[in-house]
């Protein structure tokens, strides 16, 4: 599944303000809930992604990180991206900050589009240049072009 | 690294699949011995076992059938642990979010 298909345009930010993991996952699902996508609490969506991070942290090296639950607030699998200017420490694998954030929720009997999602995930922050493109990007609009770039190019 | 290799092919019986928290589990299992770790599904490239990323592009839903494949000194001893790693259930997970 490619990015494009999952990621809520109007949730993506290229600066984050928090710089700490519980409010920039904070901010990020709130992003996701001031564009619409949430029918429930989006406090519940926000404790779901924490209690995922306590069985181990989502940070998976070289500043990423995939923070994500499964949760019935939402009808279809949605996603955002968010871009730490100043990095944010998330227990990562290799104990670095995480500069680049992709969050996924998605409903609780959906397992394969969760993988899918992964699967294209995956397919954008293999390719290092671009990762460090959304690392220089100066909005939410230049994050949302790169990955429609990739996707085509995919 | 010694010609050594270890091959065996898994059913991923996991109803959420072969998802984020057993791969992670997998690659740091993997990066503990000092030999590569190949993981295929039929018709697809092979994934690096040492990467999520990598791994990540399997789409391993339950049922999928994969082989994991170890190659190097202290193969057949990696290949056991991460026969184990994918035998957990990591069904902490799955209890239902309110």
């Amino acid at each position: 599944m490619r990015m494009s298909e999952f990621i809520i345009r109007k949730a993506v930010s290229a600066n984050l303000a928090g710089v700490q993991k519980e409010a920039v996952i904070r901010e990020m699902v709130e992003n996701i809930r001031l564009a619409g996508y949430f029918k429930g609490n989006e406090e519940d969506v926000v404790k779901a992604i924490l209690k995922r991070e306590l069985l181990s942290s989502t940070g998976i090296g070289d500043g990423v990180a995939i923070p994500h639950a499964k949760h019935a607030s939402v009808d279809r699998l949605v996603g955002t991206v968010a871009v730490s200017t100043k990095g944010v420490p998330f227990d990562s694998v290799d104990n670095d900050p995480v500069y680049v954030l992709v969050m996924l929720v998605s409903p609780q009997e959906r397992p394969s589009d969760h993988l899918r999602a992964l699967e294209g995930v995956s397919r954008c922050l293999k390719d290092r240049e671009f990762v460090q493109s959304l690392r220089k990007a100066g909005s939410p609009q230049e994050i949302w072009d790169l990955i429609c770039k990739h996707d085509r190019g995919a | 690294m010694t010609g050594e290799s270890a091959r065996q092919t898994v059913v991923i019986t996991n109803p959420q699949g072969f998802h984020m928290r057993p791969m992670a589990a997998f690659v740091e299992a993997a990066k503990r011995f000092p030999c590569s770790v190949t993981v295929t599904r039929a018709g697809m490239a092979p994934a690096n076992g040492q990467s999520i990323l990598s791994l990540m592009g399997l789409v391993a839903v339950q049922g999928t059938e994969l082989v994991i494949e170890a190659t190097g000194d202290r193969a057949a001893e990696a290949l056991q642990a991460l026969l184990l790693v994918l035998q957990r259930t990591y069904d902490e997970e799955q209890e239902p979010e309110r």
